[in-house]
């Protein structure tokens, strides 16, 4: 790279850091002051786009048209902000943790079928800006002369929020309210108000980032989940509740991404490495990189502890005679349904032990893990690796594969039980997305981005309902192991390290290494699941280690009630069968599937199984 | 009668078949249709649209054995893991006859490995990928859709004649990009053995940093690029590349770029002079397009998108199958489909009993723009036969079954 490219590289870096610094720090200042894990801030910046798109249409395309719609498009993506959060989110502040990213996972589901609706499937290329349409020439290199205005608004709105922050009484509740919301409420500050003007704030930020986009990005359906990844990223790089930090790390990640592009493709030592590959995955190696080193992000600080309100419901071990009815039941269904049942049943059992397994390190053992997908689908890949390229029988492939699993935990779980928190969950995240672009590239041994094929099970598993039988006793073992695993001296010590970490290791718990046992253990059996998953579909996709399979575990345990131990099989039963008989029978099945979601979220804030147990609860004090 | 051998598993499948039974003789023919629908509309919901009037053409014609058909449509998230579910759902479920469509490479592949488990046909509609009739090609696939390998044999001839030497290649980063590039630096290295690749991007689906791509290619000083980006990959390059000069004197080359699902979103700033493939609707004045097209135009108000002719062409190519085995037998079935010869918008296409990859053709042409809209300008028809490699590389290629 020539001295000019590399200006130029920096330039396109610093544009681009922009609109992704916009969106951090809106989903940075959601997160500091409610603690909500919003997944929909993705879907706002895609609403700013097409808002924007529509203004302008509306307006025409003069100077004023095109500012006049950029603002009043992040308005009202401001006002659909405050919409989620009066209608939605605040009827669930005092669910569990982690209750509301159900609810804004909903939220994405209900919004990208709005945005069919409205907008049709077609992408939508916005106008340039009007004035700003052509480019300046720079060292020989022509630069958008709109990308410079991009990246002039940068501190701009950095220094107008600090501003806010700092010079304003909103400001200083809300810096209050991040450190410490529990004391600004004591202190009779309405938090209602407080919470709803901050999500206005935030949403704002998402649509203008979005709005700012048109000119350089056409309107399309899957802006949401292109995003919301990446603001993540910034928003934990740059240290959680920090302005600044988000600001820093969408530069640093902007520009690296723009330097793996402009160094394309080297020979080292014979070796071609190709940079402009390294795209895919650049900002979750940073966000690795800077976690290892600084657990709390650039910026950040430690978090403040929360007062847990109310202690944690007791955790009631099912009694072998429940667990015993329910396998006669599950058993004998094979021999009542059609073929079809037997099948789906395959797929909820796999997914329950997935989310059964989650649910140990993100329940009991307090450590929430973004990117349980990664053990899922290494276990996955490992059992269908072993047997086609290394010639084992599927038996033995599929009973190494959660070993594979479990070493891969050893190495990831050693690095995540040093955070916690957001943290923790996005450190996990990250080995995830690294494992899943190593398995996407790794052509000769994966199969890159198709998978690998031909992963059937040995003839005498071949029929269904053996296999079924099969799939049942592997996965209900699992399931089991695992909540008998939480009753033991062990199972009591995770959560002795949970509710209190400093009398944990007062009494002499390694409470560090029992974490990372709980890891490995947890590891390998979502491993087995995804064995089990991958020798029933016959073959693998990097999509069985993706993003979206880790979002699902997550939702399946939310669903069911992270507080019981039945509910993550109840959330895996029902998520399962409704997408099914969800995307069969309608059109828009995602708004539906959302609007099922929303409405189970608002009428169970402890999940379905949490749900039922108060409504058992409360029918018995009545009749006592 | 397989799929019945083996529903009879399950005894209360027996009392379910029973009931079944007697009425299926005036019942429509299932056909189990299964898609990305929402992860790519643009295009399939013009491929839906297309697959809704062959269905209502072919029961207009009094349908196949006397039956009409119904074709049973599922979205299939996008994801190799559903696809088969789903899948297996509409076989035992719903009793479909055999299966048809798919998008993404990896979830056609994924279906295609089924179906030669489930020993059940299946006409992959739009997946490009070459592996799924040739590295992976099986007894019980079929292809109906210009593989990417021919697509990009289609513009080599054009690309041989302007005699550049320096190119710069940039790609969807999976099986589609790759597999084209692949073939793209492969064909033209054969013709012009003094060509240089000077630079390669290879950019996430749907996340390029077009700005920063086409700042490095230009870097490169290239005389022509070869792209194999589409949808909002393409619209972000085409504006960044564009303002910053990069097209320039620089000849351009893009598969699928001409197809009107990418095109019209350009609309003024379609880029002027590329060479591409595509599908230029309102120009064709062949009768069976011209037939197509008022027949869409009148249920629809709406002009054909390429998945309209895709998914009407599966349809087609699924019924007359079923017309020429003269059963619902899977082996007849597959029987059929090898060498089946059917008339589509596109003219006459086989599926070859080689590989079973039918010989669609393609349009390939350049991008014009008029009246602020882009179009395709000096195109010609390719047949699809002529853009395949050599019978005996073919036979290479396939596994022996």
């Amino acid at each position: 790279m020539t001295l000019a490219s590399i200006l130029i590289q920096l330039l396109n870096g610093l544009a681009a850091a922009a609109s992704l610094f916009l969106v951090s720090a809106g989903l940075s200042l959601i997160f500091g002051v409610t603690r909500i894990v919003n997944f929909a801030h993705g879907s706002l910046y895609m609403l700013g786009l097409y808002g924007t798109y529509s203004l302008i249409q509306f307006f025409g395309r003069t100077p004023l048209g095109f500012w006049g719609a950029v603002v009043l498009a992040a308005l009202a993506v401001g006002l659909v902000g405050i919409l989620i959060e009066v209608l939605v989110l605040r009827r669930i502040y005092r669910a569990p943790e982690l209750f509301q990213l159900l609810a804004t996972f909903a939220v994405v589901l209900v919004i990208k079928d709005i945005a069919l609706f409205t907008w049709g499937a077609e992408d939508l290329v916005g106008p340039r800006a009007p004035g700003l349409s052509t480019a300046v020439e720079i060292m020989g290199r022509r630069i958008p002369a709109y990308d410079l205005l991009l990246i002039a608004i940068g501190p701009v709105v950095l220094a107008l929020l600090w501003l806010l922050l700092t010079r304003t009484r909103w400001g200083a509740l809300v810096r209050a309210a991040t450190q410490d919301r529990e004391m600004v409420g004591a202190l009779g500050v309405d938090q209602a108000k407080l919470f709803t003007s901050v999500f206005f704030v935030g949403s704002v930020l998402a649509g203008l980032g979005g709005a700012l986009q048109i000119p350089r990005e056409p309107a399309n359906l899957e802006l949401d989940l292109a995003i919301i990844a990446d603001a993540f990223v910034v928003t934990v790089v740059g240290g959680l509740g920090s302005i600044g930090g988000a600001f820093l790390a969408a530069i640093i990640i902007g520009v690296a991404k723009a330097f793996c592009i402009g160094i394309g493709t080297v020979t080292w030592f014979g070796f071609e490495v190709s940079f402009s590959k390294l795209t895919l995955v650049v900002e979750f190696l940073i966000m690795a990189l800077v976690l290892v080193v600084r657990p709390y992000g650039l910026l950040g600080k430690p978090q403040a502890a929360q007062r847990a309100t109310e202690p944690a419901p007791r955790l009631q071990v099912p009694s072998w005679t429940f667990a015993l009815v329910w396998l006669a039941l599950l058993a004998l269904v094979p021999l009542a349904a059609d073929r079809y049942t037997t099948i789906l049943l395959t797929d909820i059992v796999c997914f329950a032990l997935f989310s059964v397994s989650l649910h140990f390190i993100m329940g009991p053992a307090g450590m929430v893990s973004f990117g349980h997908a990664a053990y899922f689908g290494i276990g996955a890949y490992a059992a269908g690796l072993l047997m086609k390229r290394f010639g084992l029988p599927m038996e033995a492939a599929l009973l190494l594969a959660p070993l594979v699993a479990g070493l891969f935990a050893i190495v990831y779980g050693w690095f995540c039980v040093r955070l916690s928190g957001v943290y923790l969950a996005m450190l996990t995240l990250a080995f995830a997305q690294i494992s899943w672009s190593v398995v996407f590239q790794w052509d000769s041994m994966t199969g890159g981005s198709n998978g690998v094929f031909g992963v059937w099970p040995s003839a005498w598993l071949a029929d269904k309902t053996t296999y079924y039988y099969l799939a049942l006793v592997l996965c209900g073992a699992g399931i089991v192991f695992l909540w008998r695993v939480l009753f033991s001296p062990f199972g009591y010590a995770l959560r002795a390290g949970r509710d209190s970490p400093l009398r944990a290791e007062a009494i002499g718990i390694d409470l560090r290494g029992f974490q990372w046992a709980a890891f490995v253990l947890v590891g390998a059996l979502a491993g087995l699941a995804g064995a089990v998953y991958a020798f029933s579909k016959g073959s693998i996709s990097p999509s069985s280690i993706s993003i979206a399979q880790s979002t699902d575990g997550l939702i399946m345990v939310l669903l069911g009630g992270v507080e019981t131990l039945t509910g993550p099989v109840v959330g895996a039963a029902i998520f399962t069968w409704l997408r099914d008989v969800v995307a069969r029978n309608t059109e828009f099945w995602r708004a539906v599937m959302g609007g099922v979601i929303l409405l189970i979220v608002l009428l169970f804030p402890q999940g379905l199984v949490g749900g039922l147990k108060v409504l058992v609860a409360r029918w018995r004090e009545q009749r006592a | 009668m397989l799929t019945r051998n083996r529903l009879l598993a399950g005894t209360a499948a027996l009392v379910a078949l029973s009931l079944v039974g007697p009425a299926a003789a005036q019942a429509p023919i299932k056909i189990g249709e299964l898609n990305s629908y929402k992860v790519f509309p643009a295009f399939l919901e013009p491929y839906k649209k297309g697959i809704e009037l062959a269905v209502e053409e072919v029961n207009t014609a009094g349908g196949v054995l006397g039956r009409k058909i119904e074709v049973v449509s599922r979205d299939d998230n996008g994801n190799p893991g559903d696809a088969v579910r789903v899948a297996e759902e509409l076989l035992s479920r719903e009793g479909a006859a055999f299966l048809i469509g798919t998008f993404p490479s990896n979830v056609g592949l994924a279906v295609a490995d089924f179906a030669k488990q489930r020993k059940v046909l299946f006409i992959a509609a739009e997946p490009l990928t070459d592996k799924i009739v040739w590295d992976q090609g099986n007894a019980y696939t079929f292809r109906l859709r210009t593989s990417t390998y021919m697509q990009t044999a289609m513009l080599i001839p054009d690309a041989v004649k302007l005699k550049k030497k320096r190119w710069a290649i940039v790609y969807p980063n999976y099986e589609y990009g790759q597999s084209a590039t692949a073939a793209f630096k492969k064909l033209l290295k054969e013709k012009q053995p003094d060509v240089e690749f000077v630079a390669e991007q290879a950019t996430p689906l749907g996340k390029i940093d077009a700005g920063a791509v086409a700042q490095a290619l230009a870097d490169a000083k290239p005389d022509a690029i070869f792209s194999s980006l589409f949808g909002p990959d393409l619209a972000k390059f085409v504006r960044e590349g564009q303002t910053r000069g990069l097209f320039k004197g620089v000849e351009v080359f893009n598969l699928l770029a001409g197809e009107p699902e990418y095109l019209d979103p350009l609309k003024e700033e379609s880029p002027d002079g590329w060479y591409v493939t595509g599908y230029p609707w309102s120009e064709l004045k062949t009768p069976e397009h011209t037939k197509f097209l008022s027949a869409y135009q009148a249920k629809f108000k709406d002009y054909p998108r390429l998945g309209s002719v895709v998914g009407y062409a599966t349809v087609m190519s699924a019924a007359e199958a079923i017309k020429k085995a003269g059963s619902l037998d899977q082996e007849k079935l597959v029987a059929a489909m090898k060498g089946l010869t059917l008339i589509t918008p596109f003219g006459k296409i086989q599926y070859r009993p080689l590989d079973h990859q039918s010989t669609m053709g393609a349009y390939v042409g350049q991008i014009g723009v008029k009246d602020g809209k882009g179009y395709m300008k000096n195109w010609r028809f390719v047949d699809g036969k002529d853009a395949l490699p050599s019978d005996a590389d073919v036979q290479k290629m396939r596994p022996k079954n």
